[in-house]
């Protein structure tokens, strides 16, 4: 846990342990001896690694700082890193997320409520209280969002294998249409939801590998569908998108792929009941 | 954060970009000595202003005055021209165009050009775009810049200088946090000069810390907008009348979603994000109630965010406003049940689906309970 010294750092180590999560170390440059939530802290990664076999990382650091956090664990050997910070500049994200993969790290986020895999271990902000044990895989670019969704899936009955945040902004670690390809060799999921928002073009890319690649069944919701068009400076966007990118684009990309898209978040409980 | 075209060229000769000589003015008497002949151009922080009839020519400082004075003050895009910027009038052999921007999927800025510059770049059919990737680690390479060269078959010399400014729009790319910088047209004179004709320049919101020097840019927002912005809260005005605070972008567009699919249009949107200190859910509720809104639709579901904390500042903010707008609240996750004590508490409608929340919205303002 990097940061773990902050309120929130603090706040989610608890709440990751009484998860499941086995927390071994925390790290806040300066704060090394002291404990939190009974959690060793180090000044370094390298340190927590050394110590305390740490094989996994999650940044709670200020935007400013995440980048230095993030390469720090990266070099120190940290092979799954989950950056849950907002508001990193992008070209922090350019140089460091190529960087991670091209050393075999897995990174998850930035500004992403992270990884839950319930009965085994969390490491993200999810309010714990609404999973449920069950065989269907989350992917879901937005935070609250995802919540709402996991709590209509589990009152539905609706459990979850694994639910990755995989964050909100232009440049992140592990894409949608990985995080695709992971639950259809999972072999604890057996239904896959997928939550995606306006912008970017993620929900078009995912919907070609689902018809490729996928053969388990998908449901999804796409939030922005009554956003207006936002007001354009340039050309180079559109140019990128060619079309894509808008609400209608998304959905009848979904449709054209054979995955059901619900109109109110809670309306994915009643599409999973369909794939029964 | 945008700029508006002679800021934008400012940075760009900051970076050894070549722009043409230009004044800036905000009312027709303040235009003394402008470069002659001269195009008067509309400042605006959009795309288009062209067609809409925001650029035109003078000869004479007479005619250069009163043509600012005739588009100072027009509105484009539903934005009011504030400034007019004139510049040179340069004699034109050809029209280039020159973007840089990110590629999501792939991880990496994109460059990109075509020999086909001016107006509507998006219609140039593919294979006369020129796109090539640059990797962020390393930087922007020799190869890419052959290439680009290569692509738009153009003389040597001309190539070269386009291939220079292709490295220093990189640069300012990178060093100054830019999500756009597009140069359209990229404009080779008669005398074989190259010169960036326009200049668009976006830079990344979440980087305004480390560029101090920005921060006092008009964005154009609104009042409320502003003040919002001012105290860090995501605040954006939209057509409709209904209020909308919701905590995270995706359960605030799927919230807005839901009020379109019952009938009614979001006015304000309202993004909490993740806060846990009832005194900003306070400010941000004053704000919403500012707007003026016939009805305010709270959707919050706690995590970091606490359902009572929410609870409590927009209990403070009516309190303190003796506010009387109708508020329907749909409150979940941590801390619910101490939160809805607070709402019913003030009288709210509570709701306990998105659904629900949005339809009751509705009701509530066409005066129903």
């Amino acid at each position: 846990m990097q940061g773990i010294t902050g309120h929130q750092g603090q706040f989610h180590t608890r709440a990751m342990l009484d998860f499941g999560t086995k927390v071994v170390a925390g790290v806040t440059p300066g704060k090394a001896g002291i404990k939190v939530e009974g959690v060793p802290v180090f000044d370094r990664v390298r340190d927590a690694v050394r110590r305390r076999k740490a094989n996994a990382s999650i940044v709670f650091v200020p935007a400013p700082y995440a980048k230095d956090a993030a390469v720090e664990a990266v070099e120190a050997g940290i092979k799954l890193l989950v950056i849950v910070t907002e508001r990193i500049p992008f070209h922090d994200s350019l140089d460091l997320v190529p960087y991670a993969r091209s050393k075999g790290t897995v990174v998850i986020g930035p500004n992403c409520p992270g990884l839950a895999s319930p009965g085994q271990s969390k490491m993200g902000i999810m309010p714990n209280l609404l999973f449920k044990e069950g065989d269907a895989g989350v992917i879901s670019r937005s935070g609250t969002l995802t919540y709402e969704i996991v709590n209509a899936m589990t009152r539905a009955g609706f459990g979850q294998s694994t639910c990755i945040g995989i964050g909100g902004d232009p440049i992140i670690g592990t894409s949608m249409v990985e995080a695709l390809a992971l639950f259809q060799k999972d072999r604890s999921t057996k239904r896959i939801v997928l939550v995606g928002e306006i912008g970017g073009t993620a929900e078009e890319e995912a919907a070609d590998f689902i018809r490729r690649r996928v053969t388990k069944p998908v449901v999804a919701y796409v939030a922005g569908r009554s956003a207006p068009p936002g007001k354009r400076m340039g050309h180079a966007g559109a140019i990128i998108q060619a079309g894509k990118g808008t609400a209608e684009s998304k959905v009848k990309a979904f449709a054209d792929a054979g995955v059901p898209v619900a109109q109110y978040p809670s309306e994915v409980a009643t599409l999973l009941a369909s794939t029964l | 954060m945008k700029f508006l075209e002679h800021k934008a060229k400012e940075i760009f000769a900051r970076y050894g970009i070549p722009v043409p000589r230009g004044i800036v003015a905000s009312k027709p008497e303040e235009i003394t000595d402008p470069p002659l002949p001269c195009m008067v151009k509309a400042q605006v922080l959009v795309g288009g202003r062209g067609k809409a009839g925001g650029i035109r020519p003078a000869e004479t400082l007479e005619e250069a005055r009163q043509v600012a004075g005739q588009i100072l003050g027009m509105d484009i895009h539903g934005y009011r021209v504030k400034q007019v910027y004139l510049e040179e009038r340069l004699s034109i052999a050809k029209e280039l165009y020159l973007g840089l921007t990110i590629d999501r999927s792939a991880r990496e800025p994109l460059l990109m050009t075509t020999a086909m510059g001016g107006m509507d770049v998006e219609e140039v059919p593919r294979e006369d775009l020129f796109m090539e990737h640059v990797p962020a680690m390393i930087g922007i390479q020799p190869y890419i810049l052959r290439s680009l060269a290569g692509a738009l078959s153009i003389e040597r010399d001309i190539a070269e200088q386009v291939a220079s400014i292709a490295r220093r729009a990189y640069d300012l790319f990178r060093k100054e946090d830019a999500e756009l910088v597009e140069i359209n047209p990229l404009i080779v004179t008669g005398g074989g000069r190259v010169i960036a004709g326009d200049a668009k320049l976006v830079i990344d919101d979440s980087a305004e810390y480390r560029h101090p020097e920005y921060a006092n840019l008009d964005q154009d927002r609104t009042p409320l907008e502003q003040e919002a912005h001012d105290k860090g809260i995501v605040f954006i005005q939209l057509d409709g009348d209904i209020g909308v605070i919701a905590n995270g972008a995706g359960l605030t567009m799927a919230t807005l979603d839901a009020l379109a699919l019952k009938g009614g249009r979001g006015g304000v949107f309202l993004d909490l994000g993740g806060t846990d200190d009832p005194a900003k859910v306070k400010q941000a509720f004053e704000l919403l109630i500012k707007a003026n809104p016939s009805v305010i639709l709270v959707n919050i579901f706690g995590g970091i965010t606490k359902a009572d904390t929410v609870a409590t500042g927009v209990k403070q903010a009516i309190d303190e406003m003796h506010a009387k707008v109708p508020v329907v609240a749909r409150i979940k996750g941590v801390n619910e049940s101490a939160a809805k004590e607070i709402l019913r508490s003030i009288g709210t409608h509570a709701a306990e689906t998105i659904e629900e929340a949005a339809e009751l919205a509705v009701r509530v303002k066409l005066g129903g309970p």
